[in-house]
């Protein structure tokens, strides 16, 4: 049996004259030990549909079973099968490292003899141990997200969610906290679901992705898959009067596509003809050849590339700016 | 085991509230500082003036010092409601409010710690009563009963508002609304009896005032309204507050 399912899962907000529909009808089901990825641009409704998971917001329509619990129905059983890493830091600045983590296990009853334990525990499993006794305003951005990781283990949830794990972090940082999250999956066999707009990101950690635009899941594989599914190579073009005619014809152009300035070709065999096609295109500024990667499969199902030219972080923020703005 | 849950939800929460307050040294100091400089500076003064009048009999700073008591309380508890407004911003609300506690027992773990750094407060200040001609006795002890009716309605109001408010700035704002006239209408300042009667009627609404009165007549025996009607007056205004802020935490949005 799934470990989550989700069925027509739909949130619309409502502000005075308008609507947003955030989520719209997400179907999926997660199998224990997976680590899925909920990829997609910011805004696309991945923050929100953690946030019904997790029993922080009431979904419109729809339902979803986390651990064969009802969202709605069981939120308190729901929250004890969870660990959530928000993507906002949310532990408590003045108070220490471990304190944190002692607070987090008595709020979710954990046994009072089994407490000191599992502080330890997983306070070395996130490389915290020594700095235990700081408080948590002398920690860096990635010291905190680990704290976070490793607070939302105390209670030893069944589900973690990590809403974008790595959101603001420099790359080394990065780097380390997929290090520790790889070490999490192999030592814990815990199920993840995680978002994030990183493209990298969802392919080094996921078993399988579903890829999320304006709310709706557009495909969902394993990342491997995803981008055989497009076959041959992409070809891309910057031109200064793209156009995609002259390639329609070519038999060995699977897809051809615009973005801004840019061509995309999705080609068979493509260093044999890579010549022919940049006969056919003339004026090239720049041609780059490589195999799909996930934003190409993005492209190819959501018609348009994915960048992270909106706003940083999620929906709330940016009705929050919109508001301020009026 | 329901019941153990949410008591250990309960310490954690009060033992978060008391470590952060003993960390804030800040917090601690400024408390103690300016009910200092109302008794010396303004009770001295004040005083002073009194006796200059002709009010042979009556030290001001004695019957000034169960006022300031008030007073210090009074702007703490208030006060306490900001640091939900600041775990909103910090998400750090969210990360408790997610947890399996129920929401009331979260509010009351955040009420006993705010009544705890009250009360606090106001021992720093009670050892203090004999410099101003109140000598220690069981009275005071008494005292805290009130003490701690008081508080426990305005660590409520603050929470209250702290639950409704987004931003700190609205949060004083509404503070600085509150703090003063619920202070200068509570007679912590000025003996009540010949005032002019909207004024009275004024500080007659005000819960502070019970508070201030059975102090004062328990430390004093400066008191003006009896000690059985300010022990009803200050049940009611806890019992009430409590419930609006049970309510309001339940249905405080994330």
């Amino acid at each position: 049996m799934p470990i989550i399912e989700v069925k027509d899962l739909t949130k619309i907000f409502k502000d005075k004259n308008k609507e947003l529909t955030a989520v719209d009808h997400v179907s999926f089901e997660i199998n224990e030990g997976e680590v899925f990825g909920l990829l997609g641009p910011n805004g696309a409704g991945k923050t929100t549909t953690i946030s019904m998971l997790a029993t922080l917001q009431k979904p419109s329509s729809g339902t979803a079973t986390v651990n064969g619990y009802d969202i709605v129905k069981q939120p308190a059983n729901v929250r004890k099968s969870i660990g959530i890493v928000f993507q906002e830091p949310s532990s408590d600045d003045l108070l220490t490292g471990y304190e944190n983590l002692k607070l987090h296990a008595l709020l979710y009853g954990v046994p009072g003899s089994e407490v000191q334990k599992r502080i330890e525990e997983a306070l070395r499993l996130v490389d915290l141990y020594d700095r235990k006794d700081e408080i948590v305003k002398k920690y860096s951005g990635g010291m905190r997200r680990r704290l976070e990781i490793a607070r939302g283990l105390m209670h030893t949830p069944k589900v973690l969610f990590l809403d974008e794990p790595t959101l603001g972090l420099d790359p080394q940082t990065r780097e380390h906290m997929w290090h520790y999250i790889e070490r999490l999956v192999a030592e814990k066999k815990i199920t993840i679901i995680l978002t994030t707009h990183y493209m990298d990101e969802a392919d080094r950690l996921c078993n399988r992705i579903a890829i999320v635009d304006k709310g709706k899941i557009v495909v969902m594989d394993e990342p491997k898959k995803l981008k055989q599914g497009l076959g041959g190579s992409v070809i891309s073009l910057k031109m200064k009067q793209p156009s995609i005619e002259p390639f329609r014809k070519l038999k060995y152009v699977d897809e051809a596509r615009i973005a801004d300035s840019t061509v995309f070709l999705t080609v068979k065999d493509a260093n044999n003809h890579l010549q022919e096609i940049l006969k056919l295109a003339g004026d090239v500024e720049s041609v780059e050849l490589h195999s799909p990667t996930l934003n190409d499969v993005f492209l190819h199902y959501a018609g348009r590339e994915f960048r992270e030219d909106s706003p940083e972080g999620g929906f709330f923020e940016r009705m929050a700016a919109a508001r301020n703005r009026r | 085991m329901m019941i153990m849950s949410e008591l250990s939800g309960l310490y954690a929460i009060w033992e978060r509230e008391i470590r952060i307050y003993f960390r804030e040294k800040s917090r601690l100091v400024g408390s103690i500082v300016s009910p200092l400089l109302w008794l010396f500076l303004f009770g001295t003064g004040m005083g002073s003036a009194f006796s200059g009048a002709g009010a042979t009999g009556f030290n001001y700073q004695t019957f000034l010092f169960p006022g300031i008591i008030t007073m210090t309380v009074l702007f703490t508890s208030i006060f306490y409601g900001a640091y939900v407004v600041m775990d909103k911003r910090l998400d750090f609300l969210k990360e408790v409010l997610v947890s399996p506690v129920s929401r009331t027992t979260i509010f009351f773990g955040k009420v006993l710690g705010g009544v705890t750094d009250a009360t606090i407060q106001a021992t720093i200040l009670m050892v203090l009563a004999p410099i101003f001609g109140i000598p220690f006795s069981l009275n005071l002890l008494f005292a805290y009963v009130f003490l701690f009716l008081m508080v426990t309605g305005l660590v409520s109001i603050g929470l209250i508002i702290g639950s409704l408010m987004d931003s700190p700035e609205g949060f004083s704002l509404i503070m600085s609304f509150l703090n003063f006239p619920l202070f200068f209408l509570s007679g912590a300042l000025f003996p009540l009896t010949n005032l002019p009667s909207w004024l009275l009627i004024f500080t007659r609404l005000n819960p502070v005032t019970y508070g201030v009165d059975a102090m004062r007549q328990l430390m004093t025996g400066m008191g003006s309204i009896g000690l059985v009607t300010d022990a009803v007056v200050l049940v009611a205004f806890a019992t009430i507050m409590i419930a609006v802020g049970t309510w309001s935490f339940a249905r405080m949005k994330l």
